[in-house]
């Protein structure tokens, strides 16, 4: 097992670095960093200036070195630029030259300085990250409970009503991308214009003009009820239906098996089957779905961060992208690389221990 | 002109509509009639389930079709008609001339175009592009996953690894790297094209000589009719005046819209690692079947084993995940043009109208919701059509 979780890892970070490098190579092709130094300089650099921009900041150099430099494995260059002053990435206001560290990348917990933000990288995905872990935290909170719930009741009679009308269902949640599901939510709970709210309205059942919020911008200090229902709902909804139906099958699957007929021949009652005898067996396989499920979910926040205005994590992937923010970006993809192997990790290990029937080796 | 009721919207829209009807009523007539002599395709029909999911796909394919044949659109998806804007539906159209027709039947949009005509007008982007771009991910995907889950080694490792690498990447991180137009000016996309576009050519040209090696003659005229237009499809598809890769000139002469070929290209890419390892597991469960020993007993080389023994025997569950993947393909061009990447600002596929509708949402609901219930109703469709697919192939 010990061997089995090392070699992930090696293969994790090996991942890691082709995927930073690959995004390093694309954020620092020549027209970038040209539409980089006229959007933080000035829109009407000639050629030379912006030469120059790039050459005083360091970004003229090799892309090994620079993605070296990034790293922590190459001494960081320190340039004297023409009008006397001096840049590096370990140079600080209060610190001299002679004092600076040599190597200041990632190894050595240095993420670098978003040129959008104006803000150390490592604090701006920290507390970006924390707001969406409140968001991914309620979606969890909404989403695996009623899966499951939809699963277990659709499986455990297969090919009945119930059966067919939760089926399709979840077939219609995993049809429905956020950015449909969202727009469909604001226009029937959050937008005043809608039929639904000005009933409401008119009736005085609802305080303001309308039950929802159409923004979440307010949930990022207090989240309540009326300004985070929606973008969790969104998430939820659609990865709710794949589990459903992962959980679904592995309960139908588990409801054919010879011991559960032997209790339903024992006279066992049906409630008592499902619940102390099917269950266990039919959540392994759900487990395992709900981890590879994290990345997907990853997606569904950008576009919903980016619908409902909530200024987490996606909202940052997107900023750092559209404005080829280099080591914003670079800082982004890596936490989001690390989020996909570490759950693909995590269901490895967890189906072993949940399946005593499959060994690692 | 008074605007008109809700009745009347939809009346329009229907009448509006009536060759889709006469389409859709003709093919599922002929089908029921000939449903036991059609295979897997008429068993489709003895599922509930799996004929409404055909029904909402084929309606969303006549409205492609005829919409580009000029048969439902009302007005012009692109012009702009003053006074029109953000009307509610039903409006009447302002100063409309003879020949005009008179009414916005789904109102405006910001920019006083017409809704009903960009939704329906959507459809022939999104048709046009989702299934051709699956097709393409399954070339590259069985291309290559095929000899993976066959050989093993090096090589399976090796391409697993890159598989994996891309499945790790954010989708919308990846799109936003490639579909930049600094990127698109620096040639990227047009490098990854003349890569995955050439898989087909590949598959095609393994799939032919493996089949007919023993007759040279036949074989020859097989691979030409094939291989010859295909080439010269590939070549002039990659090829774009303007651009790094320019060097045919004037005897070009396809050239699909700016940016259709970019989102095609990284819709190929997103997708072909999914179908790579779909294909590669299901490989390595077929190989340890008899009659794949049996071909290699008989001395049959390696490629014909897997394009002839193998995949065929591959294709349910590889026909259930290509309608689920169109879905998800459609899924991802709505992405792209949520964010406003790729196509056009201007252009009507149903991404880019609802990332334009979203913006007035609280106060015109109008603009956004038809093409997201258009999106909705199109993946619906391909999904139940892939869950009847699956149901009656596993019936027998």
């Amino acid at each position: 097992m010990g061997l089995f979780i090392l070699r992930r890892l090696g293969v994790m970070i090996l991942t890691a670095i082709c995927l930073t490098f690959i995004v390093f190579f694309l954020t620092n092709l020549q027209p970038n960093l040209e539409k980089l130094a006229k959007t933080q300089g000035e829109m009407r650099m000639s050629d030379e200036q912006v030469e120059r921009w790039l050459a005083n900041r360091g970004y003229d150099q090799p892309l090994p070195i620079k993605y070296g430099e990034w790293l922590g494995v190459w001494p960081s260059k320190i340039i004297e630029t023409d009008d006397g002053r001096t840049y590096g990435r370990c140079l600080e206001t209060d610190v001299s030259i002679e004092d600076a560290p040599r190597f200041c990348g990632v190894i050595q917990g240095d993420w670098g300085f978003s040129t959008v933000f104006r803000d150390k990288v490592s604090s701006i995905i920290a507390t970006r990250l924390s707001l969406t872990g409140k968001l991914m935290f309620w979606v969890m909170v909404l989403m695996i409970p009623s899966a499951l719930l939809i699963g277990v009741l659709a499986g455990m009679r297969e090919g009945s009503r119930t059966d067919r009308s939760l089926s399709t269902l979840s077939i219609a949640t995993t049809a429905t991308p956020e950015y449909v599901s969202g727009v469909i939510f604001i226009a029937i709970f959050a937008a005043s214009a809608s039929p639904l709210n000005q009933w409401l309205a008119s009736m005085d059942w609802i305080e303001g003009r309308t039950l929802f919020k159409g923004t979440a911008t307010s949930a990022m200090e207090s989240a309540n009820f009326n300004n985070f229902f929606l973008p969790v709902l969104t998430i939820s909804l659609y990865g709710m239906g794949y589990i459903a139906r992962m959980t679904r099958a592995s309960m139908a699957e588990v409801m054919t098996a010879q011991y559960i007929r032997t209790a339903r021949l024992k006279g066992v009652s049906f409630p008592n089957i499902v619940v102390k005898h099917a269950l266990r067996n039919a959540l392994i396989a759900p487990f395992t779905v709900i981890m590879l499920q994290i990345p997907w979910l990853l997606n569904g926040v950008v576009i919903v961060e980016t619908l409902f205005n909530y200024k987490g994590f996606g909202w940052v992937l997107v900023q750092a992208a559209g404005n080829n923010d280099i080591e914003l970006l670079l800082g982004v993809s890596v936490v989001s690389v690390i989020v996909v192997l570490i759950t693909q990790l995590i269901s490895d290990i967890g189906y072993v221990y949940l399946n005593p029937r499959i060994s690692v080796s | 002109m008074e605007p008109l009721s809700w009745g009347a919207i939809f009346a329009g829209m229907f009448t509006q509509l009536t060759p889709v009807w006469v389409a859709l009523i003709a093919t599922f007539t002929l089908s029921i009639i000939y449903k036991r002599r059609l295979g897997l395709y008429g068993k489709l029909f003895d599922s509930t389930i799996g004929m409404i999911g055909f029904a909402l796909v084929m309606f969303w394919v006549f409205v492609a079709i005829f919409g580009a044949m000029d048969m439902i659109l009302t007005h012009d998806p692109l012009s702009q008609v003053s006074g029109m804007k953000n009307k509610v539906p039903g409006t009447a159209l302002r100063g409309a001339e003879d020949g005009d027709y008179a009414y916005y039947l789904l109102g405006g949009d910001n920019l006083a175009r017409d809704i009903f005509s960009r939704v329906m007008g959507g459809a022939t982007i999104v048709i046009l592009i989702a299934p051709l771009a699956t097709l393409f991910a399954y070339m590259v995907g069985i291309t290559l996953g095929l000899p993976a889950g066959y050989y093993g080694g090096h090589f399976d490792t090796a391409l697993s690894f890159v598989a994996n690498l891309v499945l790790a990447f954010p989708v919308i991180l990846l799109f936003y790297l490639l579909v930049t137009p600094e990127i698109v000016n620096t040639g990227l996309p047009q490098y990854m094209a003349i890569v995955l576009f050439f898989f087909p050519l590949v598959f095609f040209a393994v799939l032919i000589n493996t089949r007919l090696k023993e007759q040279p003659q036949k074989n020859m005229v097989w691979l030409c009719a094939a291989l010859i237009p295909m080439a010269i499809l590939y070549v002039v598809t990659i090829n774009a005046p303007g651009t790094k890769i320019d060097l045919l000139g004037p005897l070009d002469f396809f050239n699909p819209a700016s940016g259709i070929l970019v989102v095609f290209v990284s819709v190929v890419f997103v997708n072909s690692p999914t179908v790579f390892r779909i294909v590669r597991g299901l490989t390595l469960d077929i190989k340890q079947r008899d009659y794949v020993a049996a071909a290699q007993t008989r001395g049959e080389g390696a490629w014909y084993i897997m394009l002839w023994e193998i995949l065929p025997n591959a294709r349910g569950p590889l026909i259930v995940d290509f309608c689920l993947r169109i879905g998800y393909t459609t899924i991802l061009l709505g992405t792209l043009g949520f964010f406003g990447l790729g196509l056009p600002p201007e252009s009507p596929d149903w991404g880019s109208t609802i990332n334009e509708g979203r913006k007035l949402l609280s106060i015109y609901l109008h603009p956004a919701l038809p093409p997201a219930l258009a999106l909705l109703s199109l993946v619906l469709g391909l999904n139940l059509l892939a869950d009847g697919l699956r149901e009656e192939s596993l019936r027998d």
